[in-house]
């Protein structure tokens, strides 16, 4: 639909020759000279207090080079996570670090070493918690709210009566910290013609990255260079620091592939930093590997739901009112902020008259969470899909109908504050899905076929897709090349390659000219956006815009500088600036920036704006004088709340007397404005189709409640999806309508990518069960047999914990 | 001992209990081969032996003492050129995180030396013992399909 060069088309990105030979380097791939390994001492207990190390045993052992403690890390308070601690709150805490001439003796010294641990009351399922006499998970107390007006420590506790009501499906009376609010609730549900109401459970699990996290670090003239799993590159630079206590131009973080982070690597983690603190202390290069099994301890974990939800319905479909209370699992660092995303997502998605939001964020002794993919957004897009269904049935109006009613689009407002959208095209994308999947043939289909019985569903997905003022930075040198650096991270998305493109695009180039720069602080990266939050696509096409029309504009000025006339009387073709009026006036673009070289000052980057972050002038500074640079802040007009949006329709085929189901048919249409890479689209498509799957009916964390030990720290017991637990075929398609506010038209998607999965497939499970809401992800086997077979579920309502 | 990886001799030392997995990446720096679990489970470290696909975290390096071992390195041709599943793995995206990639690819080599012409439901057998957490499956089967039509 456009006459983009590069924006819309397919290319091969630099860096995808070394993932299928094996060239490509991975933070564990990189060795140093002299180099030692450490091994992590973790935490047995859920909770407790170191009170005696003992690593006399350690003394003269061959190949043992040293010992890091809590005690040479710096201190943190509370509820944040440590390097290193003495007040472990939460199996598989890292207590203490060995490092050894190799990984063999580094492991055999920690079976060696003596931990004496005072044990601690834990908890690991928020509701334990919350009742009276229940335990806290830590002596601070049982609730940590993050908040603008102020973040603290609170113990909340609900009389026995309240948590029985809550676990009867009743609206929670209970006491919550979080609201927000908007439009007059009580009239939307007096004006309802329908109210459904249901508790709900959506339980944490595993990121579950491939490569066990590794970093390596040492120091060289007062910097300290790190090797790490990274899932963004600039934007780790200042907390790393922090971590590291230097000051973010003495650190050298160097990225050049991860092998997977999906929120669990947005930011440096504490983990990160210890080679760095621990080579400080030995004077030799560390690297740390952690196991598979610490994987699942500090590798991160989605936060879990324990909920409440009544929604208010007019006759014509329309929801006239939402009232949503979310007790939510923030594990022992009350990292998480999910519960308020998931009112959002149901403030923007479904887009109700009115809507309030009261949450309870709750500390337990299981694995720290963080952000996972779509946080909060797509816990609540399971939630949702089987209600909407539910309403449409009582109301008999056709799912879909139900949800084009409902329809974020251009006009809607959202959040709290009402806020207007760039641009929104839902009710397009459910058109299109339906066409594609022919939702009007499959919905009319018989639907039962001996045990076996046939469920169609629909699901939305939503996250904010964007942000705004990062920088953009590149550099033409006298060869013509054009170099493209970017600071955005290499997650596998390659939106580190596609948004440079957006710079191609302007420059008029070709793509066999240009260079990009990426991988290592020391390659002079811009201050970048975290790669995460579906924004890198909206935000970076917007930085590379602007270096490019910076260098474009300088291009000309050099130009008419040398061959006359004003900048505005030249052009550029991709490999010259040129007088428009007489074309063969004309200077090449390596002639420009050699010019930029003798011209000096903001030409060749020895000059720059006020307004970049320190680290893009760090980069430039380092760049100045090597040729033409192009450097911005991202200062474009930017008002209100950009949407990734995406729908997915699903057709199961479930086995009454197993409780298996098969998925026979998966579409999802991706609405992230123009696409970019179509290619790049698909595979966030289909990878999120297989998250959403295996969100739906797999995975979960299960911890002991006696003794807080965690029951999967294994791929196949957390229940990662597998080749045969997705369909044979996963058809996608993209809306591709331009949004406003970005100069390419384009927004993000890989989190909504999941989120129209998972609730697609709980929307399917529901209708092949005469519409029986579940009300909990995963829906495991054994529970849709219990209910067939009309038995008690294994588990009381709203445990966590079940099998 | 000696080893025959990728067609040449290769000459190291080996611990009676060392993985082929830790001799490929840290003895010989064969770090294409990659490890996610280091139990068996995952399939990141798959490697050929005699052909036949393997989890080389699970394999004792002394058992393929007088067998041939193919690792991802081994797959291009001298001059170069990729094999047709690298080149159709590149071709669908089928890489994203590209941490599962080498044992992906090395299945799907195993697998199309033990049978040219796979269906796709074939091929997903084939793959079954290789984890993608970015989700990939649907790309690496078309690789496998593109490359398999390629070779026809």
């Amino acid at each position: 639909m456009s006459n983009y060069k590069h924006i819309g088309k397919d290319f091969v990105p630099p860096d995808i020759t070394g993932k299928v030979t094996g060239k490509a380097r991975y933070a564990e791939d990189f060795r140093a000279d002299g180099m030692v390994f450490a091994r992590l001492y973790t935490s047995p207990m859920a909770h407790g207090r170191v009170t005696n190390i003992d690593t006399s045993a350690l003394d003269g052992m061959e190949g043992i080079v040293g010992i890091l403690t809590a005690d040479d890390v710096p201190a943190v308070e509370a509820p944040n996570a440590a390097i290193l601690t003495n007040t472990p709150v939460y199996i598989g805490d890292p207590i203490l670090a060995v490092a050894a001439e190799d990984e063999k003796t580094a492991e055999d010294a920690l079976a060696r070493i003596r931990v004496h641990i005072e044990p601690m009351p834990f908890t690991v399922d928020p509701l334990d918690s919350l009742i009276e006499g229940g335990p806290n998970a830590r002596e601070e107390g049982n609730v940590f709210s993050r908040s603008s007006e102020g973040s603290g420590f609170r113990t909340v506790k609900w009389t026995p009566q309240q948590i029985a009501d809550f676990r009867a499906g009743k609206e929670p009376t209970g006491e919550w910290v979080n609201e927000w609010r908007y439009g007059d609730l009580e009239k939307g549900f007096a004006d309802a013609a329908v109210v459904v109401e249901e508790p709900f459970v959506t339980t944490g699990y595993a990121h579950m990255s491939m490569e066990p996290r590794t970093a390596m670090a040492y120091w060289d003239n007062g910097r300290c260079y790190v090797y790490g799993s990274a899932q963004s590159q600039s934007f780790w630079i200042p907390g790393l620091a922090r971590l590291l206590g230097v000051e973010q131009k003495d650190v050298v973080l160097i990225s050049e592939h991860t092998g997977g982070g999906f929120g669990s690597k947005i930011g440096a983690y504490p983990i990160a930093a210890l080679p760095g603190w621990f080579s400080k202390k030995i004077g030799r290069p560390v690297q740390l590997r952690i196991t598979r099994e610490q994987e699942y301890y500090i590798g991160s974990a989605r936060v879990g739901f324990q909920g409440w939800i009544k929604m208010g319905f007019a006759a014509s479909g329309k929801i006239t009112a939402a009232d949503i209370f979310i007790v939510e699992d923030i594990g022992p660092n009350a990292t998480g902020g999910d519960a308020s995303s998931a009112g959002g997502a149901v403030s923007l998605v479904y887009d109700p008259e009115s809507l309030r939001f009261r949450g309870l964020p709750v500390l337990t002794n299981t694995t720290p969470r963080g952000a996972q993919r779509g946080p909060g957004q797509n816990q609540i897009a399971a939630v949702m899909a089987p209600l909407m269904d539910k309403a449409a049935r009582q109301l008999d109006i056709d799912r879909l109908e139900i949800r084009k009613i409902n329809a974020v689009n251009n006009d809607s407002t959202v959040y709290e504050n009402q806020e207007p959208v760039t641009s929104a095209y839902m009710k397009e994308a459910l058109d299109k899905g339906a066409e594609m999947f022919d939702w009007a043939t499959k919905r009319n289909k018989p639907k039962t076929n001996g045990s076996k019985v046939i469920g169609i569903g629909i699901g939305q997905g939503y996250h904010s897709a964007g942000t705004k003022g990062f920088d953009g930075l590149l550099r033409i040198t006298p060869d013509g090349k054009i170099h493209l650096h970017s600071g955005v991270g290499n997650l596998g998305t390659y939106s580190y390659a596609s948004t440079t493109r957006a710079a191609a695009e302007v420059l008029k180039c070709d793509w066999e000219d240009c260079v990009i720069e990426r991988g290592s602080t020391d390659a002079n990266l811009p201050w970048s956006s975290y790669q995460a939050g579906s924004v890198s696509i909206f935000a970076h096409t917007r930085t590379n815009y602007v270096a490019a029309l910076d260098a474009v504009q300088k291009m000309k000025q050099i130009a008419a500088e040398s061959l006359g006339g004003n900048a505005s009387d030249y052009d550029i073709d991709g490999k010259n600036v040129f007088n428009v009026k007489n074309p063969r006036q004309s200077i090449s673009y390596g002639g420009a920036a050699a010019r930029a070289i003798q011209l000096g000052g903001s030409y060749s980057g020895a000059v720059y704006p006020d307004d970049i972050h320190e680290i893009t002038k760090r980069s430039v500074e380092r760049l100045a004088g090597s040729g033409l640079i192009g450097v911005a802040k991202d200062n474009l007009e930017q008002n209100g709340v950009i949407p990734g949006l995406a729908c997915a329709f699903v057709e199961i085929e479930l086995d009454l007397e197993t409780g298996k189901y098969d998925i026979l048919d998966y579409v999802g249409i991706a609405e992230c404005g123009t696409v970019v890479h179509p290619q790049g689209v698909e595979a966030q498509m289909k990878g999120g189709a297989v998250w959403g799957m295996g969100m739906a009916s797999l995975e979960r964390h299960v911890y002991d409640p006696h003794n807080g030990l965690p029951a999967n720290v294994g791929y196949y017991q957390c229940g990662i999806p597998t080749y045969l637990d997705t369909p044979l075929h996963i058809r996608t398609a993209a809306v591709d309508l331009p949004d406003p506010q970005n100069p390419f038209g384009a927004r993000g998607i890989g989190e909504p990518a999941m989120g129209c999965s998972v609730a697609a497939v709980t929307s399917a499970i529901s209708d092949a069960l005469d519409g029986h809401v579940f009300g909990r992800t995963p829906i495991s086997r054994d529970m849709i047999i219990n209910h067939v077979a009309e038995r008690e579920q294994s588990f009381k309502p709203l445990q966590t914990n079940n099998f | 001992m000696s080893l025959n990886i990728n067609g040449k001799i290769r000459r190291v030392d080996v611990l009676p209990q060392e993985t082929l997995a830790y001799t490929l990446r840290y003895k010989l720096g064969l770090t294409g081969t990659k490890i996610g679990c280091n139990r068996g489970e995952c399939g990141a470290c798959t490697v050929l032996v005699d052909d036949i696909p393997n989890y080389s975290c699970s394999t004792l390096t002394h058992s393929v003492r007088s067998r041939g071992v193919l690792t991802v390195e081994g797959l291009q041709a001298p001059d170069g050129t990729l094999h047709p599943v690298q080149q159709a793995f590149i071709d669908e995206l089928a890489p994203q995180c590209g941490f599962c990639t080498p044992g992906q690819a090395m299945a799907a080599v195993g697998l199309l030396k033990d049978n040219p012409n796979p269906t796709r439901e074939q091929a997903r057998q084939a793959l079954s013992g290789n984890l993608c957490r970015c989700g990939a499956y649907d790309n690496y089967l078309n690789g496998v399909m593109r490359a398999a039509g390629g070779k026809a």
